[in-house]
Order: structure tokens, then sequence, then C-alpha cells
């Protein structure tokens, strides 16, 4: 604490305290690093329900990788070896429920805080009259979320390489894979949120008829080209499958043509960048009216 | 940013209040559709001032402040904010200002305390700058004792009181206020006021909307009448009460049955009269004489009332509503 010298100019309301620094200080410094000074808001939100993300992220692995690995898995690799290319069921499923949790974690952190943001709280509309920028009030909420995907997903990981699920020395890209999963299912999402105006139930729908779906017929506990044709085309869209197939490669070297795992990368990538496009321009567009 | 006509109008400067304007609005228009919410207003605000802008509902007053506070872009018309352009120098304009919504939003997942520092941190303001300020804002707003609450179980009152401690925490040197004591009791609008008072007292800018009347004559050296998008007068309280109104206003009431048809035994009395559904005012310089002659004409009201005139009766006469004379 420096003495401002008791200046009558000073703002400073009652003690003697340092002073803020200029106006054009603070806006150069929200021009280069806003997304990040909004980040910091998010991830201290949180912080104060940080022990519910952790119990979600050690629970939730814990939980499916017994019931599949010990439970269920020791009936199917009995009964069908070598459907599941050689590698244990659990092996197969483990790489799919990574990237599936990141893809419901998504479905939460990008739907009621959004809705929370514009209307319920109207926390958006603090830092906007701040120096932030529409745009990075988004993407500060963008990257304290992937930063939630990267933690819940390392944890993920480490209760499947402790299960042995993770045979090939690469399985740890799968980490990586799941958070950008997470991210091309969750910013198209986000953009959706942000347009609505009134909550009549859509978030329960996109559980329901969008997440449920995705989660039940992208490969997750069997190949896809086991389903029939009519219904498997919601995996060729959906970033479970994409991420699913493309962890599979890293996990356990799931063989497949070297065109696919790139269609893989290009998918996820191409959904995560439209996603956030769209979510720029409807922030820009909500906040500036 | 440097930018020299930051400098140059930089209130921070040794001058006093005569300096030029740190707001500058000249034709300023936003439409929405066909719908003109603000229609062409021109004003100019002098560092130090407290300004305000006075309308009913649906005026065209937050508009203005939206536009002033750089986050809603102006449909036409000249705009500026210490110098600079708000639509093209957001982030910069915004930096100047302390900003009070009309509805609070603070962060009520975290607790009292950290909606200031998280505030700060949107300014690029360091920890080391913001924990003793957030302390010293906290004593400001009488929140010290709630610090560590959370903002849930603060009352409207505090609610409000910490918004205006969260608006403070970059030292703004002009203070936009929405609606600042709407849906506040008695008390509460009073602390507010004097803390308001206080940071006008140290040359801080006060620009505010309001639909108070009571709030304008207590906090505003200047202001404009607002209705429909467009300036109805300009001046200070007392200037615009000595042009619009009267020294003293009748207030009469005959029962809501006779209000209405009253006007012809009343006409002649006083300068001006105005019959509303509850009420009938009487403009005269002379309050009491002009209710002895409502008596000599063997009138007999159920209530009466003899006081000066307000804001209140500026806008009536402005803005022309329920004007029947």
């Amino acid at each position: 604490m420096t003495e401002s010298g008791g200046s009558a100019e000073t703002a400073g309301l009652t003690a003697a305290t340092a002073r803020a620094h200029s106006p054009e200080t603070s806006a150069a410094r929200a021009r280069r690093w806003g997304s990040f000074y909004f980040a910091e808001q998010v991830l201290r939100v949180m912080w104060g329900y940080a022990w519910s993300i952790l119990m979600y992220s050690v629970g939730q692995p814990v939980a499916y990788l017994f019931a599949m690995g010990v439970g269920l898995a020791t009936l199917v690799d009995a009964e069908s070896a070598g459907v599941f290319g050689g590698v244990s069921y659990l092996t197969f499923i483990a790489p799919a429920l990574l990237v599936s949790a990141a893809v419901m974690t998504a479905a939460n952190e990008f739907t009621f805080p959004v809705m929370a943001g514009f209307k319920w709280r109207r926390t958006y509309y603090g830092p906007h009259a701040s120096p932030l920028a529409p745009e990075q009030i988004a993407a500060g909420h963008i990257m304290a979320v992937t930063l939630r995907f990267l933690v819940q997903s390392a944890i993920y990981f480490g209760a499947v390489a402790l299960f042995g699920a993770s045979p090939a020395g690469w399985g740890w890209v799968s980490v990586l894979v799941a958070t950008v999963a997470g991210l091309s299912f969750g910013l198209p999402l986000m953009a959706y949120s942000a347009s609505i105006k009134d909550d009549k139930g859509q978030f329960a729908l996109v559980m329901r008829f969008i997440v449920m779906p995705l989660f039940l017929f992208s490969g997750t506990f069997f190949p896809l080209d086991t389903l029939p044709l009519a219904v498997r085309w919601i995996g060729w869209i959906s970033p479970i499958w994409h991420g699913t197939e493309l962890g599979r490669v890293f996990t356990y070297g799931y063989q497949e043509p070297p065109l696919l795992t790139v269609v893989h990368v290009v998918v996820l990538v191409a959904l995560a960048v439209l996603g956030w496009f769209l979510t720029k321009r409807q922030f820009v567009k909500r906040m500036g009216q | 940013m440097h930018n020299k006509a930051i400098v140059s109008s930089n209130p921070l400067a040794d001058h006093p209040a005569k300096q030029q304007a740190v707001i500058a609005a000249k034709d300023l228009r936003k439409t929405y559709g066909d719908v003109a919410a603000v229609d062409g207003i021109s004003f100019s605000v002098p560092a130090g001032e407290s300004f305000g802008l006075l309308g009913p509902n649906g005026a065209g007053k937050s508009t203005t402040m939206k536009m002033i506070g750089a986050v809603t872009q102006r449909t036409s018309g000249e705009l500026s904010i210490m110098g600079l352009d708000p639509d093209s120098h957001g982030p910069e304009v915004r930096a100047h200002l302390g900003v009070v919504p009309q509805q609070d939003n603070l962060d009520e997942e975290l607790k009292v305390r950290d909606n200031l520092l998280v505030y700060g941190r949107y300014f690029g303001l360091p920890m080391s700058y913001l924990r003793p300020k957030a302390d010293e804002l906290l004593e400001f707003a009488q929140l010290t004792d709630k610090a560590k609450s959370k903002v849930d179980a603060l009352s409207g009152g505090m609610k409000r009181r910490l918004t205006i401690a969260r608006s403070l925490i970059n030292e703004p040197r002009i203070l936009l206020l929405d609606e600042p004591t709407t849906g506040l009791d008695p008390q509460a609008r009073h602390i507010l006021w004097d803390r308001l008072f206080r940071l006008k007292e140290q040359g801080v800018t006060l620009i505010l909307t309001t639909h108070y009347m009571d709030e304008a004559e207590q906090l505003c050296d200047r202001l404009i009448v607002v209705d429909k998008g467009r300036i109805m007068a300009e001046g200070s309280p007392a200037q615009l009460i000595r042009e619009h109104s009267t020294r003293e206003v009748l207030e009469l009431r005959f029962g809501s049955e006779r209000n209405g048809t009253i006007g012809a035994e009343l006409q002649g009395i006083g300068e001006r009269l105005e019959l509303l559904p509850d009420r009938v005012l009487i403009y005269a310089h002379d309050g009491e004489a002009a209710l002895e002659e409502v008596s000599s004409r063997g009138l007999r009201p159920l209530t009466s009332l003899v006081r000066r005139s307000s804001l209140e009766d500026v806008f009536l006469r402005l803005t022309g509503r329920s004007l029947v004379d």
C-alpha cells in the first residue's frame, strides 16, 4: 500500500490507499487479457462447488469402470472375445466413456450457466459494462470450461490407466481428444443457449433427445457398424463417435484407415470452430442490444 | 491507448469545474426497427456536474445510458465521452466509467467482498491494489460486516450499495446511475443519496436517470426532461420550476366523482388548473390565497394542501399529460 498523498482529486473515499492505474492502462490490459479476466471469474464461481466437481470427476469413472470392467466385461469377454478388435471390453469402452463424460459436462456448462449469464442472474452484463468485450466474455467462459474438461478428463484417464484399460503409450492423448470433443459438442450448443430468450425446457430436451442418443449410438458400447444403417448416421455426425474412435487409436492402437483418423480430427475441430463463431456472433448481437 | 484528446480533457488534470465537457451528445438517435427509442437529443456535461435524465418509463433514458456506457451503438448522431467515440473505443470509454445498472447484476454465487475483487480484475487491476480498495469501498457502502456474506443474504438496499461500491473499484471520474433507488424503501434511498452526495463532493461526475422527481431535486445540478426520446426541457431543478410552474400549488380533492367536473367552478383561480382523476391542482403564486378564493366560491373540498411546486409539476406541464385547461 502506498500513500496517495491525500490529494483532493482521489476517488479514494476514506483512507489513503494506492491509486488505481489509469483508464488507458485498464483498457489496454482488458484488450489484451480480457478473456483471461473473465475466465478467472468463472473459475472462482466453479471453485465454490469444486468439491462436487471433484466427486463427479472421480466418482463417475470409478463407478462406470467398475460396473463395466468388472461386471459386464467379464460376461462380454467370455462370450465374444475378438469382436472388439482383440482388446478387452473395458479397453474398448474406456475412450468412449472418457469422451462421453466430457460431452455431458459440456451439456451442463454450456446451457444453464449461459442462460444465467444473459437472463436469470445477468452475470454477463456486469463485465459487459467494464472494459471487457462480449466476445471476451464468451471466450473466458469457454476457457474456464475447457480447463474443467482437461482436469476432469485427466482424472478419468488416470482411473482408466489404473484399470489397465489404456495399454498403448500414447493413451494420454485421449485426454486432449476428450477435451476437443467436449468443445465440438459444447460450442454449437453454447451458441444455441445464447440465442434462447425464454427457458421452456429446451435444455431438458437437448439432454434427452440429443445427448442421450449420441451417447448410446456413437459406437460407445458396441462398434458402430453393428447398427443398421438407419441409425448409423447418428454416429457419423456425432462428436462422441469421432472423439471415441480417435481416442481408441491412442489408447490401444485401434486400426482404422488413416484418412478416417484425419476425418475425425477435421470434424471435431470444424464443429468447435463453427460453434465458436456462432457463439461469438450471438454474444456480440445480444449484448449490444 | 494514449490519445491526446484524453489527456487534454482529463478531469484529473488540475482544473476546477469549468473545463470542457466530459460527455457531449449531438442529435443522438437510437432506433429499434421503426421505433425511435432516442430521437435526436443533444446535451453536454462538464466535469464534476451531477446531470440527470428525468422521464417516465420508456422515455429513452436507459437507452441513452447504454450508449454513453459504450455497450449499445447509436444509430446516428455524435457522441463523445472523454473525447472518445464509444462506438470505436468501447473498452477505453468503459475504462473511464463506473456503472450502476437498473437491474443489479451482482455475482450471487460469490461473496460480497469477492464481487469487488473479481470486478476489479476486469480492469486489469492487481490484487495488491484491489484488496485494500475493496475493504475501503465496503466501509463506504456500510457493508464491512457483510464482507464474507453471500450476496443472496443482502437486502435490496444493501445490494444496491454493493453495486455502487463495485462501480467505484476502478476509481472512475464518471459514474452512470440508471434509476439507482427504484424499488428501495425510503430509508434505504436516503442512505444511498447520502453516499452519492459524498461522491459528488469529491468531484465525481454523476449521470443519473430517474423517474423520481424528489431524487432529481436532491442530486442533480442540472437535468433534462425526456419524453418519447426527445428533450422537453433543460435546466437546474429550480430554474425548471421557475420557468414551467408557479411558486406554489394548491392540491384539492373533491372525491373521485366530482374531481372531473369541478373544473368550471374553479375557473379563474390561480394561473392554471390541472384536473387529475384523483385530485385537482391549482397553480398559483400564493396557494393560501387561492384556497381562500375556493372557499369564497362556496366550494368545500374534502382535503386541501398547499405546497411548493416540484419537478413533478414541471413534468406534468411539459408532457401535456392530463392537461385539461
